[in-house]
């Protein structure tokens, strides 16, 4: 009993070493699915705030970007007025009874923390719960899709970017409509993705728009990004692409959190369809 | 022989000027960590991580226990700010251990009264120069497989690991210099 002592205290490095290796990596394991990380990450209400400040003081010197961009969105909706646009029929008569209900809302927040050099990456904006921001929403930028919502504390939510192993997509050529699923490439190259899985029939061209497809958290339309380059490694019965994405993600500053109305309505439905079969 | 009135004095005074010293630099070294070099990225490749140079800097003197301890607190900090819970933590715990190895091996105990940091200006540039590239090599190999968990992009890993390390060896050194003391070396 004493020798083992003695024996343990001569090499205490190692047995301190080991003790405070496996519990780190255990931490690493267990939180790794990001979820469940709920008290170590930059949601936490002190970091969170930490980055608001720091993100306040950045916003300054990108803020002729933003102007730019802001005003080339005004451009674009002004050109979608009915009064810039000029009536060549006369007979417009029919009279559109129904009252549309609004399917889609946006909030639009501030990216106040964002990452692309790593293999998962994450952005948190300052809207959370109490703004309605909830987990599994889609986000957009102006320039098109930006990922989805992981993570909501009151103020902060986190989101998974496109830029992240597990992140997947539903998407469709402009064109011809053919579906495929959206993923980021394996070079982690932050401004090049991955269009996986469309069907052999499909003519894709190079040039050639990605766009949403309207089966997931998205309305049908959103851009993705432009066909850079076809692949013919999926080989068989699929055809990958590479893309190059719309959106910047090294510059994002505001983005849209997109509130899909029926979403609770949809996939109630969906999954009584699942409970019967 | 037990220790004179004055000398117990002397190395109490010590004790908690460098408790201090090393407070402040683990603020500066987290706060440049995270508010400056996570933006810094060049081609995808190359990242620093200039904030192990806390762990590198600790005095001789410091128990193991506390070493570990103050590694886990450093990679835990970094963590929260990274998104990624365990992972530096895991990273800096390996880089302590082959810190007590290395400092076993190259340096002699009755040494420490004169020499109570290893920084540059106190060990000479040629035994800091291995020290740091040795123990920036097994911290960054171990954060990038880590990261990565996989070994199917593992040249893509290792050219991550060899760039990134040559950045932060170099910051390493540049910060070294910046506060080099002179008339420390005997």
């Amino acid at each position: 009993m004493r020798n083992l002592l003695i024996f343990i205290t001569k090499y205490n490095a190692f047995f301190l070493f080991i003790i405070f290796e496996v519990s780190a990596l255990l931490i690493y394991i267990k939180y790794n699915s990001f979820q469940k990380a709920s008290f170590i990450n930059s949601s936490n209400e002190v970091t969170g705030n930490l980055y608001v400040r720091i993100s306040e003081f950045k916003s300054y010197l990108s803020l002729k970007d933003n102007n730019d961009s802001l005003a080339r969105e005004n451009a674009r909706l002004r050109n979608q007025l009915k009064s810039s646009l000029y009536a060549d029929t006369l007979n417009k008569h029919k009279v559109t009874d129904t009252v549309y209900k609004q399917q889609y809302e946006y909030i639009v927040a501030r990216v106040i923390n964002n990452s692309t050099n790593r293999a998962n990456n994450y952005l948190t904006i300052n809207r959370g719960s109490k703004q309605g921001v909830s987990i599994g929403m889609g986000v957009i930028s102006n320039s098109g899709l930006v990922g989805k919502v992981v993570l909501v504390s009151d103020h902060f939510s986190v989101i998974q970017s496109l830029l992240h192993k597990a992140s997947q997509f539903s998407a469709m050529l402009a064109n011809n409509k053919e579906i495929g699923s959206m993923q980021w490439g394996d070079n982690l190259d932050p401004h090049m993705g991955l269009l996986k899985d469309v069907s052999n029939n499909a003519v894709p061209k190079v040039g050639e728009k990605v766009v949403t497809s309207g089966y997931s958290l998205f309305p049908v339309g959103i851009p993705i990004g432009t066909i850079s380059s076809l692949k013919t490694k999926g080989g068989g019965v699929s055809l990958n692409m590479d893309v190059a994405l719309a959106v910047d993600f090294t510059k994002l500053q505001y983005v849209y959190v997109i509130v899909n109305k029926f979403a609770a309505e949809q996939t109630g439905l969906e999954a009584q369809q699942k409970k019967d079969e | 022989m037990p220790p004179s009135k004055r000398d117990w004095r002397l190395s109490k005074k010590r004790m908690s000027k460098s408790i201090i010293i090393n407070f402040l630099r683990f603020i500066v070294l987290v706060f440049i960590q995270v508010f400056l070099l996570k933006n810094i990225n060049v081609y995808n490749l190359s990242t620093p991580y200039l904030y192990i140079l806390f762990i590198l800097l600790l005095p001789f003197e410091v128990p193991n226990i506390l070493l570990f301890a103050l590694a886990f607190i450093l990679g835990i900090t970094i963590d929260a700010f990274y998104d990624t819970p365990g992972l530096h933590a895991a990273a800096c715990i390996v880089l302590a251990f082959v810190r007590i190895l290395f400092i076993s091996i190259t340096v002699q105990k009755d040494g420490f009264d004169n020499e109570p940091e290893p920084t540059l200006s106190i060990m000479g540039f040629r035994w800091f120069l291995t020290y740091s590239i040795v123990l920036t090599l097994v911290h960054h190999f171990f954060l990038f497989n880590l990261e990565a968990f996989s070994l199917s992009q593992i040249e893509f890993t290792i050219s991550r690991i060899l760039l990134s390390s040559l950045f932060t060896v170099f910051l390493m050194l540049i910060s070294g210099l910046l506060f080099f003391k002179r008339k420390e070396r005997k």
